[in-house]
């Protein structure tokens, strides 16, 4: 089910755009258009469609149209022709009102710069989406209440955002969003001010906010570590045009053209790092004899949902997840023995990391030459050091 | 130079002042008359009470508004005025001015709005507001008389003109300064036009706004000194005896009382303005 569906859209800005847009079709670049007609190329004819639930990242860098479109996908800014189809409805051919419905309803949106009202406290400010609507002032305090616990900001209400740090002022921000209960939420570079530490937490509250509220989510970035960390999918751009639809893995190890390749060439590490370079330490482990309530305490207090099992001598023999634990631990069983997956694939930890991009099945184990468990790749650390270490993901 | 007439600016505008003179002096003479009640009644409302308690009711206000200092600050530049006998002519003064600014300011905050609102009212807007400003204040005084007769209503016609162009200007200013991204937020969730200006613009132009109406009253009360000449009576009727007869001392007394009243409108109203941040 697509919630949201971008048509041949394009965006022009100057004057005479009605006559440029014929020259654009006709391919016409875009200096060349500057030149003839004096207009700027916003988007040149993009299509693509974002499912519902899902986080869509439009990434490119700056001057490529990314902030124009998203601000296309609720008319902030009006786009010059095309469709945007939001629910099947075309919302090009909206008038003022239902478009104010529409932003109101619909869309929650966060800014790169946080945009909060300064003259407003945190609360007012996560209520400001339902006091436009006129929500009775009870319900949308209470309402604004809820988003800012979901954000983790419980007890700021009474603050103004001065008071506040960047990445405290963008969970207001984000309240500020959900507070109206949107089914989509529109994020303008939302963490791109925020510094590395602060930004990197907040992109896992996102994952994991989303997780329970399972919102559809397009999020824009020029970060390409952002982008393979947050994104189910992830739409390129560059000078207004769309380069790469696709997952991330597919865009590293996929590049549709020079470009993409070029974007990614410094992310592409994956020829040069080795496996130990990027497994986690197998922070928790069990033993076949421990009994299912242990393994859960130790998966619980690890805060994650499946554990490696070894023997005495740590020789890795397979890995339980947490769901089948559980309904061991209910059936009584003495042992994990029953519950044990074998079907685990491991690696050398000097084996290039290439290989592992095939993958499917997550974690994968890393064992030496004996079989002793050296540590484990999970799809997010693969997908995460390999942008980190790259050069155009830092920036 | 004598081959080119001179252009008869002054002839046209004379004809023009005299022809609404004729057709429209009933309308602004009625204008005058209730004006004119309306403002000795609020001359009589403010000398009804005894000096002494008016002051003590203005210091208590002020110690609750303003702060101490300026509360005491206030009271005893009061009692230096009542002290020197200027009394009376201190309340009409600031009947006029208060009233001025009340005209001027709920005049030049609409206006303000609607030319940070709309670009072509501001690009008619802005040459009248320099003109309005540069021209000599005592250039108004000639046509108010005809307008309104001698008196108080002239004077409070000329420092209307003279004093609004803050207000209008600063509050034009505080809005356009309000961030595009803020606007843009606003936008995003569906804010109206009138909740835009209601809950966003305004709030957060009030501080450069309050600034505007501080500069207003301040322009009001040296014009209501100028509007001496046209009737306008009060402290700069003082001031215009003075140097009719070259009273120096009285002179510099009145002038003193203004320099006090003029204090005290700026700081409250000063800290009226930083208060709203």
């Amino acid at each position: 089910m697509c919630k949201i569906e971008v048509e041949n859209l394009y965006k022009l800005f100057g004057e005479h755009a009605s006559h440029a847009i014929n020259d654009m079709k006709k391919g016409m670049g875009k200096e060349e258009i500057m030149k003839k007609h004096g207009v700027a190329v916003g988007l040149d004819n993009v299509s693509f469609s974002v499912k519902e639930g899902e986080i869509l990242v439009v990434m490119g860098l700056s001057g490529s149209g990314k902030s124009t479109l998203i601000r296309c996908l609720n008319r902030l800014i009006e786009p010059t022709e095309g469709s945007v189809l939001v629910d099947g409805q075309d919302i090009t051919k909206f008038n003022k009102d239902q478009l104010r419905e529409l932003r109101s309803k619909k869309f929650g949106m966060v800014f790169q710069r946080f945009a909060l009202f300064p003259h407003k406290s945190v609360i007012e400010n996560a209520a400001y989406g339902l006091e436009v609507q006129n929500v009775p002032k009870d319900e949308r305090l209470k309402k604004a209440a809820d988003a800012l616990e979901l954000v983790g900001l419980k007890g700021w209400e009474e603050y103004y955002p001065e008071n506040l740090s960047g990445g405290m002022q963008q969970r207001v921000g984000l309240a500020r969003a959900l507070a109206v209960e949107p089914d989509i939420l529109l994020m303008d570079e939302a963490f791109s001010a925020l510094d590395p530490l602060i930004k990197r937490e907040m992109q896992d509250e996102l994952l994991a906010l989303q997780a329970r509220v399972n919102k559809t989510i397009v999020f824009i970035t020029h970060d390409l570590d952002e982008a393979l960390k947050l994104g189910d999918r992830i739409v390129l751009m560059k000078d207004g045009r769309v380069v790469q639809i696709g997952e991330p893995e597919e865009i590293l190890t996929n590049p549709a053209n020079m470009y993409v390749e070029k974007f990614v060439e410094n992310v592409d590490l994956s020829k040069v790092l080795t496996v130990s370079s990027v497994m986690m330490k197998p922070f928790a482990v069990t033993y076949p004899k421990d009994g299912p309530k242990s393994a859960l305490l130790k998966m619980k207090e690890a805060g994650i949902s499946s554990v490696m099992v070894v023997n005495r001598e740590r020789q890795f023999i397979g890995i339980v997840h947490v769901r089948d634990v559980r309904k061991a631990a209910e059936l009584n069983h003495k042992t994990l023995e029953e519950v044990l997956d074998r079907d685990v694939v491991t690696v050398l930890p000097d084996e290039n990391i290439s290989s592992l991009f095939t993958e499917e099945k997550f974690p994968i184990a890393v064992v030496d030459e004996k079989g002793v468990l050296k540590g484990a790749v999970v799809r997010g650390s693969l997908l995460s050091a390999l942008s980190s270490e790259g050069g155009i993901g830092n920036g | 130079m004598d081959s080119i007439p001179k252009f008869p600016l002054g002839d046209i505008i004379e004809k023009f002042i005299d022809f609404t003179t004729e057709h429209f002096s009933v309308f602004t003479r009625a204008i005058s008359d209730i004006t004119e009640t309306a403002l000795e009644h609020l001359i009589d409302g403010m000398l009804f009470f005894h000096p002494l308690v008016f002051i003590a009711i203005v210091g208590m206000v002020l110690f609750k508004f303003s702060g101490r200092k300026i509360a005491i600050g206030s009271v005893a530049g009061l009692l230096f005025i009542l002290n020197l006998g200027l009394w009376d002519a201190t309340i009409s003064t600031l009947a006029l001015v208060l009233s001025a600014t009340l005209v001027s300011v709920s005049m030049g905050v609409p206006l303000g709005i609607m030319a940070a609102l709309y670009k072509p009212f501001n690009r008619v807007l802005m040459p009248l507001l320099d003109f309005m400003q540069t021209m000599p204040a005592f250039v108004y005084l000639i046509p108010a008389i005809p307008f309104f007769g001698l008196g108080p209503v002239s004077a409070i016609f000329t420092t209307v003109i003279f004093a609004m162009p803050p207000s209008i200007r600063l509050t034009c200013l505080g809005i356009s300064q309000v961030p595009s991204e803020l606007i843009e937020a606003a936008d995003a969730f569906g804010s109206t036009k009138k909740q835009k200006l209601f809950k966003l613009q305004l709030p957060l132009a009030m501080p450069t706004i309050m600034a505007g109406v501080n500069q207003t009253i301040m322009l009001a009360l040296s014009m209501v000194v100028i509007a001496a000449m046209i009737g306008a009576g009060g402290l700069g009727g003082e001031v215009w005896r003075a140097i009719q007869r070259l009273w120096m001392g009285r002179g510099f007394e009145a002038g003193i009382a203004v320099v006090i009243i003029a204090m005290i409108l700026d700081r409250v109203t000063q800290k009226t303005a930083s208060k709203k941040k």
